[in-house]
C-alpha cells in the first residue's frame, strides 16, 4: 500500500515532497494503528488542515468498510454450509503460512540485537502460559523499550 | 450499553495495535471472548476473510467484528473506535514531530517494541493454527479431561496441517502472490470437501 500512497500523493499530486513524504512513513510505522490510516491523516492535515486530515481518513476506511459490510452480508447466508467451511477451513490453513511469513519479515527487520530475543521469549511466555492481557505485555514491552533507550543515550553523552 | 462498550473496546484495541494489523489479533481475541460476542470459529473465518479482502486488515477486522455484533451500526462503531487513537495521536502531535525532528526519542522507543510484535504475531499465528487443526474451538480443559491421544484422535484434522505446509513451502520457495496461496487453499478445501474427506 505504501508504495500506491507514494506514487499518488508525491508523483501525481505533488502535495507532499519525496523527503517529507518518507518522514510520515517513519511517524506512521512508529504510531499505534495502522500505516495506510496514520499516513492519511497526516497527509490530509499537512495540505487541508484538520477538514483535510478528517477527509482524507474516511477516504482510506470507505472502501475497506463497504467491501467488508457487503462480504459479511453475503458470508451470513453461506456460513453454515458444509462446503463452505471446507472452503473456510483451507482458506485458515493457509493464513496461518501467512502470519508464520509475517513473523520472519519481523524477525529480519527487526531483531538485530541480542536482547531483542530475549524480550521476544519473554513476551511469548507472558502472552502464551500466563493468561495476562496482551496489553499489558505491550505497555512492559514500550516500558522497556524506553528505559533501554534512555540508558543507552545517558551513557553516551557523559562519556 | 453494547455501542458504548464496542467503540470502547476497539479504541483499546486501536490504541495499542503496533506494527500492522496482525499484531491487534491477540488483542481482539482476548477482548471478544472475554466479553463472549463471537466463538473463536467465527473469529478465525474474520481473520481469514480479511485477510483476502485489500485494504488495512485492522480496518477489515474492526468493521467485521462490529458487523457481526450489532449490523451495520456495529460495523460503523467498531471502525471508529479503531481510528479514534490514530486520529486524536497523529493530529496532537503532527505539529511538532516534522518541525523539530523530536521522533528520534519516538523511533528508538518504537525499535524495542519490535519484539513484543514479533511474540504477538506467533501468538496470533498460534491461535489460528489450534482453531483450524482441530475441528471444535481448542479446549485446553476438555484436552486435559479426554486425554492428549484421544482428544487428537477426535478433533484433529491433518489435512489442514498439509495445506499450512504447503502453503509455507510455496511462499518460501517461489515468488507466488499470496492471494495465490490463499485460494488455492479455498480450492483444496472445497475438493477435500466433494471426496468426502473434510
Amino acid at each position: 500500500m505504501i508504495p500506491l500512497i507514494e506514487r499518488e500523493i508525491v508523483d501525481k499530486k505533488g502535495w507532499i515532497s519525496g523527503d517529507e513524504m518518507i518522514d510520515i512513513l517513519a511517524i506512521s510505522q512508529s504510531f499505534p494503528g495502522a500505516v495506510a490510516v496514520n499516513s492519511a491523516i497526516f497527509i490530509g492535515k499537512k495540505v487541508g488542515g484538520y477538514p483535510g486530515a478528517f477527509l482524507a481518513l474516511l477516504g482510506v476506511i470507505i472502501p475497506s468498510f463497504s467491501i467488508i459490510i457487503v462480504i459479511a452480508k453475503i458470508f451470513s447466508y453461506f456460513s453454515t454450509s458444509g462446503v463452505t467451511k471446507a472452503a473456510l477451513a483451507g482458506i485458515s490453513s493457509t493464513v496461518i503460512a501467512l502470519l508464520i511469513m509475517a513473523a520472519i519479515r519481523v524477525a529480519k527487520t527487526g531483531i538485530r540485537d541480542k536482547i531483542s530475543p530475549l524480550i521476544t521469549l519473554l513476551a511469548l511466555i507472558l502472552l502464551l502460559f500466563t493468561g495476562l492481557h496482551p496489553i499489558y505485555v505491550i505497555i512492559l514491552g514500550i516500558t522497556t523499550g524506553l528505559l533501554i533507550y534512555l540508558l543507552r543515550n545517558i551513557g553516551k553523552k557523559t562519556r | 450499553m453494547i455501542y458504548l462498550n464496542l467503540i470502547f473496546t476497539f479504541f483499546k484495541i486501536g490504541l495499542f495495535s503496533f506494527g500492522g494489523g496482525y499484531g491487534m489479533i491477540p488483542l481482539i481475541e482476548r477482548e471478544i471472548i472475554s466479553n463472549g460476542w463471537l466463538t473463536c470459529q467465527e473469529f478465525v473465518n474474520i481473520i481469514s476473510i480479511s485477510e483476502m479482502t485489500p485494504g488495512p486488515i485492522a480496518i477489515n477486522i474492526a468493521t467485521f467484528v462490529g458487523y457481526r455484533i450489532k449490523g451495520i451500526p456495529g460495523g460503523i462503531i467498531a471502525t471508529t473506535g479503531v481510528v479514534l487513537p490514530s486520529l486524536i495521536l497523529i493530529l496532537a502531535i503532527s505539529h511538532f514531530l516534522t518541525k523539530y525532528g523530536s521522533h528520534r526519542i519516538l523511533k528508538g522507543t518504537i525499535y524495542w517494541i519490535r519484539p513484543v510484535v514479533l511474540a504477538l504475531i506467533i501468538q496470533a499465528a498460534a491461535f489460528v493454527a489450534m482453531n483450524t487443526f482441530f475441528k471444535e474451538c481448542f479446549d485446553m480443559k476438555i484436552l486435559l479431561e479426554t486425554g492428549f491421544i484421544n482428544y487428537l484422535l477426535e478433533t484433529l484434522n491433518p489435512y489442514t496441517i498439509v495445506i499450512t505446509i504447503a502453503s509455507l513451502a510455496a511462499l518460501l520457495l517461489t515468488r507466488v502472490h499470496p492471494i495465490f496461496v490463499i485460494l488455492s487453499g479455498g480450492l483444496a478445501g472445497v475438493i477435500l470437501y466433494y471426496t468426502g474427506i473434510f
